[in-house]
């Protein structure tokens, strides 16, 4: 059975007990990928029918869930924990600063401010993927740290007080939020379509073995370097994106906060809640997330005891999550990456 | 300033560097813990301090025997409730878990204590200093300094010798060699692990009280805490007791030195080296020698 | 002294063993042979308490065990040498014999004697064991095992990867510890060897058992046939 990147059934060989094939796709993934497009189709049309009221929490909803995916992508796939992907949050928002200084229009730059994180990552990720697992994610955190000091000491960029978006006072209002919710559903279709493509290729099945047992995939002949390196810088661009996109919603930022630790801690407990290392996982970690954020923010610090409490139980007793505890007992998949082999004799 | 004293202070300040880190490199080294609660059980260390000292009515040095025995029972607790679940519990379960009772812990902190950034009155300890001269330049040496140091160097020397000469430190070592024949030979591992994982808090709750007299600190504290511990740490040489004395004590020369330039640009500078060491040498100046094939 | 009843082992989905039973009398010695994979070391382990069985159980003399943590049946006495000596590599050589004595079942081997019994362990006393021969290697292991002072002794491959020389002073020692009146259940590759050392044959063929026979009753092509499976019930 080869890692081809196919769909449907594939009759594989010829075992003694007959006839038996590898199945990559299934009705019900076939009717999630239908739903998924009447899905994004209604959302994309929110700006006509629904206004700005539903606009915001949906762009935040949308950014969370491609954060997620991103975040899902290096843990769930390549098992690299990063504590530090608010870098590349923040190298999102101050590239696009920068664009739009040099007189770029803002939503034009977005996909030049996500390539500006994941050109960034490509040099990084030589010094920290030398590391694994704690220590990774540690050095990972230190980036973060060395980005968040930096922009703070460069007066250019804002400082310690942050910088608001310039080259967007020619937008209409209703224009321009209309144009950041777009892009906020862009950026999370492409993120979970991307991380589900990437999971279906040849990419998903080595990720898959670096991630199970990185010195048996190395002697199976799998490049474990060069697989998380793509995860780490592709997640980068992505989260790069992300940080645009929040910019331009926000239309200010500051490197106290977007370079937080506390979007690392959200990005794992979505992922974590949800079920990592699946496609579903992460959006319905966003979810569960958002609603917790919604309904208990007001809460302050027993808020984030509590995520941080939920995360530390799900981890330990039911590490496949939400959706791994749900789904895997009933086999279910939406979104199915891995290869099925039944008998057909 | 000058630039002799800023080496001198750099070795005095790179001592608390090692105390707050060698829990870390404990842990690390003989469980495969990275635990990145560290730095937030270093700050949970100085508020214990503060809250004791000022129910007791004690100054901070007094407290110590009963602050260093609750903080060695707080880290046998966490690794029979979290970090043996944790390590059984595939490559990334250390990471999450740890990462969740850092977030925990933080906030449990921010809701008791308030966000309020504290200190610990170090009495006269703080104010006294001695002047020596060396190379031809006055240098004032706070005790509060010296004594910091010292005490991780004695903590250091006596890690060393529990690990070195005596039957626990034999089995210690035994089980961070080969944790399943360790098993089979009839070492209980879990007691063991137990005790190291306290050793290490008690450790880190040293380092917090020296942090809480030295500067001020809040619940937020722990990850600048734990980012620093952790380049001390991979700057040394993974799993090397030493290597962490000589990778802290590179952090405060960098520090100080980064100082006389200006002082805004410290925590950068030891950042930068330390990203540096990964590109350059990530194995660190003086890793622990690597186990040949048995 | 120890009773094997019906054990199935398994990692994960994967079965090792079937419905594996044996027994050995006190003092004696069996011999359990056969091919790479069909579940010796998964046997011993299982004895051992390292990989607790989803089956059958395990009695040692005449206490139910199966479900004991490894360092209770040190405590009891039973004791291993593995697979590959697994000495502790950054120990010397009397530290790993020190480790071993951590839950010993009686004082019966004290260093003196271990050193008087396993001269070499005592020449390379302290070295690191990272910088020991294989030879070396196996009297450390063996007298690792010891120290716990055991009534049972099993024994993973002890000759495998040293030169014959030393293989014969292995099982010279082999002969010295029946003469100590332990048990001994020793897994080995060499055929002759195991059936010359031992009173029992047990011979395993993917995770069942294929032949259990005294080795005076067992001729040579009765063992070999049931080691590579071409008879009895498999073939
Ligand atoms: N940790 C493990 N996980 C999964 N399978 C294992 C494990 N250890 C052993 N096995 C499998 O169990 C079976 C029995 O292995 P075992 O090591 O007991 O065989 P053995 O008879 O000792 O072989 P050898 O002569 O090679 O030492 C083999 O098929 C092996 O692949
Ligand atoms: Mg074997």
């Amino acid at each position: 059975m080869t890692a081809g990147t196919g769909g449907g059934a594939v009759t594989a060989g010829t075992a003694a007990e007959g006839r038996f094939a590898v199945r990559r796709w299934s009705r019900t993934a076939s009717v999630a990928a239908a739903g998924s497009v009447v899905a994004v189709a209604a959302l994309a049309g929110v700006p006509y029918y629904a206004g700005t009221s539903a606009e915001q929490p949906l762009v935040t909803l949308f950014c969370l869930v491609a954060l997620a995916s991103l975040w899902n992508l290096m843990a769930g796939f390549a098992g690299l924990t990063s504590f530090g992907q608010q870098a590349y949050l923040g190298a999102g928002a101050y590239a696009l600063y920068a664009a739009a200084s040099m007189g770029l229009d803002p939503f034009a730059a977005i996909p030049l401010a996500a390539a500006a994180a994941g050109v960034l990552s490509l040099p990084v990720s030589f010094a920290v993927l030398r590391l694994s697992g704690g220590h990774f994610a540690v050095a990972t955190w230190v980036l973060a740290e060395i980005l968040r000091l930096a922009v703070t000491l460069a007066p250019s960029a804002g400082g310690n007080t942050g910088v608001s978006l310039p080259g967007v006072s020619g937008y209409d209002a209703l224009l321009r939020q209309a144009l950041t919710y777009w892009w906020a559903l862009a950026v999370a279709v492409c993120s979970v379509a991307g991380v589900y493509a990437l999971a279906r290729s040849r990419f998903g099945l080595d990720a898959r073995a670096v991630h199970s047992d990185p010195v048996a995939a190395a002697s199976a002949g799998v490049a474990v370097g060069r697989t998380r390196r793509w995860a780490y810088c592709l997640s980068a661009f992505g989260t790069g994106a992300v940080g645009a996109v929040l910019f331009a919603n926000t239309l200010y930022t500051q490197p106290g906060s977007v370079f937080g630790v506390q979007h690392s801690v959200a990005m794992m407990f979505m992922v974590v809640i949800g079920g990592i290392g699946t496609i579903e996982g992460p959006i319905l970690g966003a979810l569960v997330f958002f609603a917790l954020q919604q309904a208990l923010s007001g809460y302050g610090p027993w808020y984030l005891v509590l995520l941080g409490a939920a995360g530390i139980a799900i981890t330990l007793f039911a590490p496949r999550g939400l959706w791994g505890s749900l789904a895997a007992p009933r086999g279910w998949s939406l979104f199915p990456i891995g290869h099925h082999i039944s008998g057909t004799s | 300033m000058n630039w002799v004293g800023a080496v001198v202070q750099g070795v005095l300040v790179g001592g608390w560097y090692a105390l707050a880190a060698c829990g870390l490199s404990l842990t690390f080294g003989i469980m495969r813990l990275v635990n990145i609660a560290h730095g937030d059980l270093a700050v949970c260390g100085a508020y214990l301090t503060l809250v004791l000292s000022s129910a007791l009515g004690l100054p901070v040095g007094y407290t110590l025997p009963l602050v260093l025995p609750i903080a060695f029972a707080i880290g046998v607790a966490l690794h029979l409730l979290l970090f043996g679940r944790a390590l059984r519990g595939g490559p990334l379960a250390p990471v999450l878990v740890t990462f969740g009772l850092s977030v925990m812990i933080e906030n449990l902190l921010v809701a008791g204590l308030s966000a309020d950034p504290r200190s610990l009155d170090a009495g006269r300890l703080a104010l006294a200093g001695v002047r020596v001269t060396a190379f031809g330049s006055v240098i004032t040496l706070s005790w509060l300094r010296i004594a910091g140091f010292l005490t991780a160097l004695a903590v250091l020397g006596g890690l060393h010798l529990l690990l070195a000469r005596t039957s626990f430190g034999r089995l210690v070592r035994a089980t961070s060699d080969d944790l399943d024949t360790a098993r089979l030979v009839g070492v209980r591992v879990r007691p063991v692990f137990a005790t190291v994982a306290g050793i290490a808090v008690a450790t880190a709750a040293l380092a917090g009280v020296f942090l809480g007299m030295t500067a001020t600190f809040d619940p937020y504290a722990g990850g600048l805490s734990l980012i620093f511990a952790f380049e001390a740490v991979v700057i040394g040489g993974l799993g090397s007791l030493w290597g962490t004395l000589l990778g802290g004590v590179t952090i405060g020369l960098v520090q100080q030195l980064a100082a006389q330039w200006d002082v805004q640009y410290t925590v950068l500078a030891v950042h930068l080296l330390f990203f540096a060491v990964l590109a350059v040498r990530p194995q660190g100046f003086f890793p622990a020698s690597e186990p040949e094939a048995a | 002294m120890i009773e094997v009843d019906a054990l199935d082992v398994h990692y994960g989905d994967f079965q090792a063993l079937f419905g594996v039973s044996l027994s050995l009398a006190r003092g004696r010695a069996l011999a359990l042979a056969g091919a790479n994979g069909a579940g010796k070391t998964t046997l011993l382990r299982a004895l051992m308490g390292a990989h607790l069985p989803s089956a059958g159980t395990v009695r040692y003399e005449g206490a139910d065990v199966t479900a004991l943590p490894p360092h209770d049946r040190v405590r009891r006495g039973i004791a291993m040498v593995p697979e590959g000596r697994r000495l502790f590599p950054s120990l010397t050589a009397e530290e790993n014999i020190k480790v071993g004595a951590v839950r010993a079942a009686s004082p019966d081997w004290p260093l003196a004697r271990i050193y008087d019994f396993l001269p070499l362990a005592a020449t390379v006393r302290d070295r690191r064991a990272s910088a020991l021969s294989g030879g070396e290697r196996q009297a450390v292991a063996i007298a690792r095992a010891l120290a716990s002072g055991p009534r049972l002794l099993l024994l993973d491959e002890i000759s495998l990867g040293l030169a014959p020389g030393v293989v014969e002073q292995v099982y010279e020692v082999v002969r010295g510890l029946r003469e100590s009146g332990a048990t001994l259940l020793i897994v080995e590759q060499d055929l002759d060897r195991a059936l010359g050392a031992c009173d029992d044959v047990v011979c395993l063929l993917e995770g069942r058992v294929a032949l259990t026979s005294e080795t005076a009753a067992a001729s040579r092509e009765d063992v070999v046939a049931a080691y590579f499976g071409t008879e009895g019930p498999h073939s």
